[in-house]
C-alpha cells in the first residue's frame, strides 16, 4: 500500500512567512503521512527551519493553513505542539545537562510512589530499559553531560519519542553521532515508521536521505522545488533541484568543489611547512607524527573521537600535550598558546563555527580583522584605513554575502559564516591552514565554493591539512590521506590508494586487530 | 495595498525597537532635562547643575572601568573598596606632597585590580567571586592602613577637589577627559577590540591568536585605577578621607549606569559614552525626585523600574 493513500497526519496548505525583508516562505504545500519518512532538504536559507518552526509552533504563519489530523491547526507555542503530538530533536540537543540521564529522560513523567514522591529505583529501571532500545548502555543515574554527544542525543530522541508522539522531526540528527550510532539511529527511525509515526528528516547528507527516506521535499528560496518519491530519484537531479542550477553544470562540476586535475603539487622535495613530531595527550593522542609541505593538501581520516581535531588543536597549540614537539620551517614552536602558532604562520578553523570561531556580536568587518590585528595597527591604534581594505578584498574574493561589513555576523547564514573566519584566517598570511571540518552544515553552494578556495590557495603554495568526515570532500581533497584511530596514526595513504574504499578498510583493518 | 503597509509596519517596528536600545538613554536624560527645566525652580541655577555633576563625577569614572569589565562578561565589585584604599593610601603619603600621594594611590588600586585580574584570567576564578574577596578584603586593608576619619589641609588635594577651570569643576573635566580617552580605546585601539572580542567569544578569541589572559588582566587594572583615581577626587572633594564608608556601593551605581546605558552583562558589547548617560540619568532622576518632595524610597522605586526597562530593550540584542 502507498502509504501517501493514507490521510495525511500534518499538512501544510499554501504557508507562507515573511521577516522583515524576506518572505521566508511562499506559499509551501507539504504533507507529512503516518509511517512515512519524508526528507527535507534545501540549501542554507530556502527555509527549512522556517517551516520546521512552523510546524513547531514556534512561528506563526502569515498565511496559508496548517492541518493536523485532519483538522486545522494552530500551535500558539511549541509546548502546545509538542502536546498535540508533534516532537523535534533539534542539532543542539536543548536537555539539562546537570541532571541525571533518567531525568532528563522522564523528567515530568517520574514513576511515582506513595505521597507522590519519586520512586528514584523504578525510574533508573525504566529509563535504563527505554534507552537499552536506542542502543544506549549507560549507568542513567550519572548526570546527562557525562555522556557523549551522541548518546545525548539518542536520549533527547527517546523522551521525544516516549511522549506519544505522531511526527517527529530531526535536524541534522546525525552531524555529531558516529557510524555505529547513526546505524541505531536508522533502527530507531525504522521502528517509528513501522508504528506509524511519520518522521521528518532533515540533513545535509545525501547518502543518509537515500537509506532512510521515502519521500523527499526540495525547498529553494522559500518555495517548494520539487516533492516525490526518493527512490526513482537520482542523485545529481536531487543536487541540481537544490542549487536550482542546470543539471549539465552540475555534472561537469563533479559533486565537490575541488578540481581533481591539480598536478599533486610535486612537494616530495620540499621541506615541510609545518611537521608534528609523537604529539602526545594521555587518552587522547598517541605519538602522532603529520607533516604538511607547501601547496600540499594533507587529508586525516578516522571515525569521531579518534583524534583528528585534537591533532589539529595540538598542532596550534590551543591543547596542553603531555609530550612532542610541533616544528615550523624547522624551528620548534613554544606550546601552549595560539599567538606563538598564528605568528609562525600556522592556523586553525576549528570545527565548531558557532562556540569556537564567530564573534557573535562583533561585524562581518570586526570578525575577519580580528586575528590580523596587530598588523593593521600602529601603535596599538587600529587602522581603519587599512582594515577597510583587508575587509574588501577578503569580501570580494570569497564572495561573502552580506548586506554591509557593518551587518552582524551572528545575522550571515552558515557559509557566509565560515567564509568569514576563513578570510579572518587569510588575513594574516598564513603558510598553513589547519581546516577541521570546513564545510559541515553548510549549503551546497557555499560548500563548493571553499572546496574550490582551499584548491585555489593550495595552488599559490599554502599547507592545507583537511579534516573531514564526508570522506568524498577528503577523497577529491586531499593529495595524501593519514588515517587516525584511537589517536594514533593508522596509515598513510597516497596516490592512487587514496580512495574512500581504501580509508574505510584501512580503518576497518586496524579496528579488527 | 493592505499587504504594502504591513510589510512597512513590519519594518518600522524593529526599526523603533533599534532606536531606543541605541538612543534610549540619551532620550531620557534629555526628556527629564527638559521636564526639570519647566517645572523644576532653580534648575537651571548654576550652582545646582555643577553639585549634581560633581555628585556623579566618581560614579562615571568607576563606571567606565565597569563597562570595560563588563565588556568581557564580568564584572568588579571590588571598586568601592578600591576607592577606599586608594583614600587611605592617599592621606597616608600626603606627607610627601599631593602627587606622590596621588601616584601611591593609583598604584595600590592598579595593583589591586591586578589582583583581581590575576584570578579571574590566570586561575580562572569567576570574576563575581574574585572580586568579591576583594570587595570584602581591600576594604578591611583601608581600614587597618588608616582606622578613623581623617581630615586634612593639603592646599593642592583641596585645590584638585575643589577648583574650577572656566566655571567648570576640575575633577567634572577630569571624568569628561578620561570619558573621551575610553571612547578611544574601545573603539579605535587594538586593545579596545580585543576586550569587545574576549567578551563575545573567549574561545575564538583564543583560537584567533588574542593574548585574552593579558587582556583580561589589564581590563581589571584599568577599572582599579579608575576606581583609585575615583576615591582620590572624592576624598579630595571631601577634604576628609574615611575608609569606612567612602565607595560604599558604589559598584552597584556603576553596574547600574553600565546596564541602563545599554551595555549588556554577556559582554561583547561597550558603549562608552551611554555609559556615562546611564549615571547621568540616575543621577538626575534622584535629584529631580527630592526637589519635588518625592521620598528617597520613590526614588529606588523609580529607578528599579528604569533598570527594568534598560534590561528589556537590550535584551533581543543578540
Amino acid at each position: 500500500m502507498r502509504r501517501t493513500d493514507l490521510e495525511a497526519v500534518l499538512e501544510a496548505k499554501g504557508i507562507s512567512k515573511r521577516f522583515p525583508g524576506v518572505l521566508a516562505l511562499d506559499g509551501v504545500s507539504l504533507a507529512l503521512h503516518p509511517g512515512e519518512v519524508h526528507a527535507l532538504v534545501g540549501e542554507n536559507g530556502a527555509g527549512k527551519s522556517t517551516l520546521i518552526k512552523v510546524f513547531t509552533g514556534v512561528h506563526r504563519p502569515d498565511g496559508g493553513e496548517l492541518r493536523y489530523r485532519g483538522r486545522p491547526a494552530a500551535f500558539g507555542t511549541p509546548m502546545a505542539a509538542q502536546h498535540a503530538g508533534i516532537s523535534t530533536i533539534y542539532q543542539e540537543v536543548n536537555l539539562v545537562p546537570m541532571m541525571s540521564v533518567a531525568r532528563n529522560l522522564l523528567l515530568g513523567r517520574e514513576p511515582r510512589g506513595r505521597l507522590g514522591v519519586i520512586d528514584a529505583a523504578a525510574m533508573y529501571e525504566e529509563a535504563a530499559r527505554v534507552l537499552a532500545g536506542y542502543g544506549v548502555d549507560t549507568d542513567v543515574r550519572r548526570p546527562l553531560r557525562d555522556l557523549g554527544v551522541g548518546a545525548q542525543q539518542m536520549v533527547a530522541l527517546a523522551r521525544a519519542v516516549s511522549v506519544d508522539a505522531r511526527v517527529v522531526i530531526m535536524d541534522e540528527p546525525t552531524s555529531s553521532l558516529e557510524p555505529r550510532e547513526v546505524e541505531t539511529l536508522f533502527g530507531v527511525i525504522g521502528r517509528l515508521r513501522e508504528s506509524g509515526i511519520a518522521v521528518m528528516y532533515v540533513s545535509h547528507r545525501l547518502d543518509e536521505l537515500y537509506r532512510v527516506c521515502d519521500r523527499v521535499s526540495v525547498l529553494r528560496d522559500g518555495r517548494l522545488a520539487h516533492t516525490g518519491d526518493l527512490a526513482g530519484l537520482d542523485r545529481l537531479k536531487l543536487i541540481s533541484l537544490m542549487l536550482g542550477r542546470d543539471l549539465g553544470e552540475v555534472r561537469t562540476r563533479g559533486v565537490t568543489g575541488f578540481d581533481r586535475r591539480r598536478s599533486a603539487a610535486s612537494t616530495a622535495g620540499s621541506a615541510p611547512a609545518v611537521e608534528a613530531r609523537g604529539l602526545t595527550r594521555r587518552h587522547v593522542l598517541d605519538g602522532v607524527d603529520v607533516s604538511v609541505g607547501p601547496g600540499e593538501v594533507v587529508g586525516l581520516g578516522g571515525l569521531l573521537g579518534a583524534g583528528r581535531t585534537e591533532t589539529a588543536k595540538a598542532i596550534v597549540g590551543a591543547m596542553p600535550l603531555d609530550g612532542g614537539q610541533v616544528l615550523v620551517a624547522g624551528t620548534p614552536l613554544r606550546g601552549g598558546s595560539t599567538t606563538a602558532a598564528i605568528r609562525a604562520g600556522v592556523s586553525l578553523l576549528p570545527e565548531d563555527r558557532k562556540a569556537e570561531g564567530i564573534i557573535p556580536t562583533l561585524s562581518v568587518r570586526e570578525n575577519i580583522a580580528l586575528a590580523a590585528l596587530p598588523s593593521l595597527a600602529r601603535g596599538g591604534v587600529v587602522s581603519d584605513a587599512r582594515i577597510d581594505r583587508v575587509v574588501e578584498i577578503f569580501m570580494r574574493r570569497l564572495r561573502i554575502k552580506a548586506a554591509s561589513p557593518d551587518q552582524l555576523v551572528s545575522e550571515l547564514s552558515g557559509g557566509n559564516q565560515q567564509k568569514v573566519l576563513l578570510a579572518r584566517w587569510l588575513a594574516v598570511r598564513p603558510k598553513v591552514l589547519l581546516l577541521d571540518e570546513p564545510t559541515r552544515g553548510i549549503d551546497v553552494g557555499a560548500k563548493a565554493e571553499v572546496q574550490a578556495l582551499i584548491d585555489e590557495l593550495a595552488q599559490e603554495g599554502l599547507g592545507v591539512l583537511l579534516i573531514s568526515s564526508d570522506l568524498e570532500e577528503l577523497v577529491e581533497g586531499a593529495d595524501r590521506i593519514l588515517v587516525l584511530r584511537e589517536g594514533a596514526v593508522v596509515g598513510e595513504l597516497s596516490g592512487d590508494e587514496v580512495t574512500e574504499e581504501r580509508i574505510m578498510a584501512t580503518i576497518a583493518d586496524q579496528a579488527d586487530g | 495595498m493592505a499587504e504594502l503597509t504591513g510589510g512597512r509596519a513590519a519594518v518600522l517596528k524593529p526599526r523603533l525597537y533599534t532606536w531606543a536600545q541605541d538612543y534610549g538613554v540619551y532620550a531620557a536624560v534629555l526628556a527629564l532635562l527638559l521636564f526639570n527645566v519647566l517645572f523644576t525652580p532653580h534648575f537651571l541655577d548654576v550652582s545646582n547643575f555643577r553639585t549634581q555633576l560633581v555628585q556623579v563625577t566618581p560614579i562615571v569614572i568607576v563606571s567606565l572601568g565597569m563597562a570595560l569589565v563588563i565588556g568581557t562578561q564580568g564584572i568588579d565589585l571590588s571598586v568601592g573598596s578600591v576607592m577606599a584604599l586608594a583614600a587611605s593610601l592617599a592621606v597616608l603619603y600626603l606627607g610627601y606632597g599631593w602627587l606622590p600621594a596621588l601616584a601611591v594611590a593609583l598604584v595600590g588600586g592598579a595593583a589591586a585590580g591586578a589582583a583581581g585580574g590575576a584570578l579571574v584570567a590566570y586561575v580562572g576564578v569567576q570574576p563575581i567571586v574574585a572580586t568579591l574577596a576583594l570587595l570584602v578584603g581591600v576594604r578591611g586593608l583601608a581600614n587597618v592602613l588608616v582606622p578613623q576619619l581623617v581630615e586634612f589641609r593639603n592646599p593642592g588635594l583641596i585645590a584638585l577637589g575643589s577648583s574650577s577651570v572656566a566655571g567648570v569643576p576640575v575633577i567634572v573635566l577630569i571624568a569628561a577627559a578620561l570619558t573621551l580617552v575610553m571612547v578611544f580605546v574601545v573603539r579605535r585601539t587594538t586593545f579596545g577590540r580585543q576586550v569587545v572580542a574576549i567578551g563575545g567569544n573567549r574561545t575564538a578569541s583564543e583560537l584567533s591568536g588574542l593574548p585574552v589572559k593579558r587582556v583580561l588582566l589589564l581590563v581589571y587594572v584599568i577599572s582599579g585605577l579608575l576606581a583609585a583615581l575615583a576615591g582620590v577626587l572624592a576624598t579630595a572633594r571631601l577634604q576628609a578621607s574615611d575608609p569606612t564608608s567612602l565607595g560604599l556601593f558604589i559598584e552597584l551605581s556603576a553596574i547600574t549606569a553600565v546596564v541602563v546605558g545599554g551595555t549588556p552583562l554577556t559582554g561583547g558589547r561597550i558603549r562608552v559614552v551611554s555609559t556615562v548617560m546611564g549615571a547621568l540619568l540616575m543621577q538626575l532622576l534622584a535629584a529631580t525626585l527630592i526637589k519635588h518632595n518625592l521620598p528617597q524610597s520613590w526614588t529606588q522605586m523609580v529607578q528599579a523600574v528604569i533598570i527594568l526597562a534598560a534590561v528589556y530593550a537590550t535584551r533581543e540584542r543578540r
